[in-house]
């Protein structure tokens, strides 16, 4: 087992510094002289090209530029944000609860509705529900998010004025965010009224961001669970008499979950990519709409720091996908 | 002559048979068969559109702004699916992003597909050192959700429709040469490779005519599904702004450029996205009958 852990976190180690290899060579590839495009319409004086060349490190020789960077990257230095002129990983770090709110609750969304579907369709193969459920699927999984959150807008904020169009809480109620998720946060403040104001500006980006995770979840439960209803010890349980319940619920779900809680896990880059559209829609101040709004600003560092921290947390969230994986399988540890 | 002709009239023989083959199982899959349907009047559209559409896709009717489609009230026969903001035909834009949609579909999937076809082949045949240096590369622009990693490149490049599509190839290429590697590598021990590799068949003539053909049931899957998220790819980034630029009727920018006017007129949001999903399902569709279809294991059962 540790051999196991061990090789995998080897391999993790190339991948991480050909990402930073990548997000370094970003800045380096833009057409135009950073330093100029970051002075803006003012322009700059010789003296103050040279000094900021000089701060930024672009007057040394690359491999000592990449070294540098990836020191300050081990040690959390991605540099200031040209706009804000606060550090990016202080920036990532007080956007990223908003994310991860959103992402969670989006999760259990797509998890509480996508595995009883499966397990219904599963059950009801090639009947009603089975063709019902799995088109319905299918058109989730075929959704261009960006229109569905617009139609879903048009529809609820729209016509029915039951939820609101952006942010995260109404303007009207202010708090301290010690924990950053606002439920937790708008239910601690005690006020009146926030709460229910939370989960209002929730509802509409947990289903826009939940609707391919429940797509592909309910599909991957479906064929999970089809294979497994046709091995031997499920026709012996049916053999000693259990109830359906019993044998579709427990037996075969159980062992049907393995392949399923990979597909979750692995939907964590889908997750974010969804975010950057979901978070533009809805104004939600995360880490989508901050790197959509750092690429029209062209705020590099941002930029740069933001894709290396996405990647790092991705291949992390994977990696530990993995290991998990050869922890409920011993099968995969042997290979 | 005869020889020639023999030699066709034989391949004839034997190509069909597969092709009926492979026919007989895409069938029985109604919704893939609905799937190719919709396609044929995708494709059609697409090739076809411009001398079908009522008006010019990008002329502006300028008295007749955002007027409701035909079955309601103050719309008319004139614009079937009513005008957008500039005052104009939502048909005729639809229409003309057909073919937008069609193109960058072909475009990606080519370029994706052959590039990755071709690293694939060379990881699986290459010696050890220089296959983990390429699955490495492959593992690191996959370590970046696909739709940002797109959106930083155009953002290199400069917004426009080519650069989105070279972006979007460069971001789906990994899944092919996973999965040529992987197939290749499934298909090297096997018996026929080894009788053609004593035969004497160069390392080229192994790679692309002995292993590549038996490797193409999942790359043409791939294909496929791939197709329809490089239009849906391509549709985020223009709605975005980082795609096809205004006045193209691309249908993810028209949805960009609908979007202030969602609360008052919902036939400029809804049909270019609808039009989007219905040509995205349909590949799907198709991709879903094409892996029963050409999936050996399944075929068995």
């Amino acid at each position: 087992m540790l051999n196991y852990v061990l090789s995998r976190l080897l391999t993790f180690v190339p991948t991480f510094i050909g990402v930073t290899l990548i997000s370094f060579a970003f800045i380096r590839v833009l057409p135009g002289d950073p330093i100029i495009v970051m002075a803006g319409e003012r322009g700059l004086t010789e003296e103050r090209y040279a000094e900021l060349s000089e701060q930024f490190g672009f007057d040394r020789p690359i491999y000592a530029q990449f070294w540098d960077y990836l020191t300050g990257v081990l040690q959390g230095d991605l540099g200031n944000s040209f706009v804000t002129k606060r550090p990016v990983w202080d920036e990532f770090f007080s956007l990223f609860p908003a994310t991860l709110e959103l992402s969670i609750c989006a999760m259990i969304f797509a998890v509480a509705l996508g595995l009883p579907a499966g397990v219904i369709a599963a059950v009801n193969r090639g009947k009603f529900f089975d063709r019902a459920l799995m088109s319905t699927a299918l058109i989730g999984y075929s959704m261009p998010i960006f229109w569905w959150a617009l139609l879903l807008i048009i529809v609820f904020s729209g016509n029915l004025q039951w939820t609101p169009v952006s942010g995260r809480i109404d303007l009207i109620y202010y708090f301290p965010d010690p924990t950053g998720f606002m439920l937790i946060d708008s239910l601690a403040s005690g006020q009146t009224g926030a709460f229910a104001s939370a989960v209002r500006h929730l509802v509409l980006p947990t289903i826009v961001l939940g609707t391919i995770p429940l797509a592909v979840i309910a599909r991957q439960t479906r064929s999970a669970m089809l294979e497994v209803l046709g091995e031997d010890y499920i026709r012996t349980a049916r053999a000693k008499g259990l109830s359906p319940g019993r044998i579709n619920g427990v037996h075969a779900l159980r062992n049907a979950l393995i392949p399923v809680i990979t597909v979750i896990g692995l939907s964590v880059g889908t997750l974010l990519a969804g975010a950057i559209l979901t978070e533009t829609i809805f104004s939600w101040p995360g880490i989508g709409k901050w790197m959509v709004d750092s690429i029209f600003r062209r705020d590099y560092p941002v930029v740069q720091g933001g894709l290396l921290l996405i990647a790092v947390m991705v291949m992390i969230v994977n990696l530990t996908v993995d290991m998990l994986y050869g922890v409920i399988n011993p099968k995969i540890r042997k290979r | 002559m005869d020889d020639a002709l023999a030699a066709k009239a034989a391949t004839n023989e034997v190509r069909p048979g597969r092709l009926r083959e492979f026919w007989f199982y895409f069938r029985e899959n109604r919704g893939a068969v609905i799937g190719l349907w919709i396609f044929a009047i995708f494709a059609f559209l697409a090739l076809f559109g411009t001398w079908l559409a009522p008006h010019d896709a990008t002329a502006q009717f300028r008295s007749n702004t955002l007027q409701p489609p035909f079955w309601q009230e103050g719309g008319d026969w004139t614009f079937p699916l009513g005008t957008d903001p500039l005052g104009r035909d939502m048909l005729s834009r639809l229409i003309e992003g057909a073919r937008y949609s069609f193109f960058v579909g072909i475009v990606v999937v080519s370029i994706a597909a052959s590039g990755g076809i071709l690293v694939g082949l060379i990881a699986g045949f290459a010696p050890k050192w220089l296959d983990t240096i390429i699955m490495r590369i492959m593992d690191i622009i996959l370590a970046f959700p696909s739709l940002l990693l797109a959106l930083v490149l155009v953002a290199i490049l400069g917004p426009s429709l080519t650069n989105a599509m070279i972006a979007i190839a460069i971001v789906l290429q990994p899944h092919y040469v996973r999965l040529t590697r992987a197939s290749v590598m499934s298909e090297k021990p096997k018996d026929y490779v080894i009788s053609a590799r004593v035969a004497g068949a160069g390392r080229l003539r192994q790679m692309f005519i002995t292993v590549l053909p038996n490797c193409l049931a999942p790359i043409i899957v791939q294909a496929a599904l791939s197709f329809s998220t490089a239009i849906l790819d391509a549709a985020a980034l223009g709605f975005l702004g980082m795609g096809a630029q205004p006045p193209t009727p691309e249908w993810g920018t028209m949805l960009a450029e609908a979007r202030e006017f969602i609360l008052r007129a919902w036939w400029v949001v809804t049909f270019p996205g609808l039009a989007i999903l219905v040509t995205v399902l349909a590949i799907n569709l198709m991709g879903d009958g094409l892996r029963d279809a050409l999936d050996p294991k399944l075929k068995r059962s």
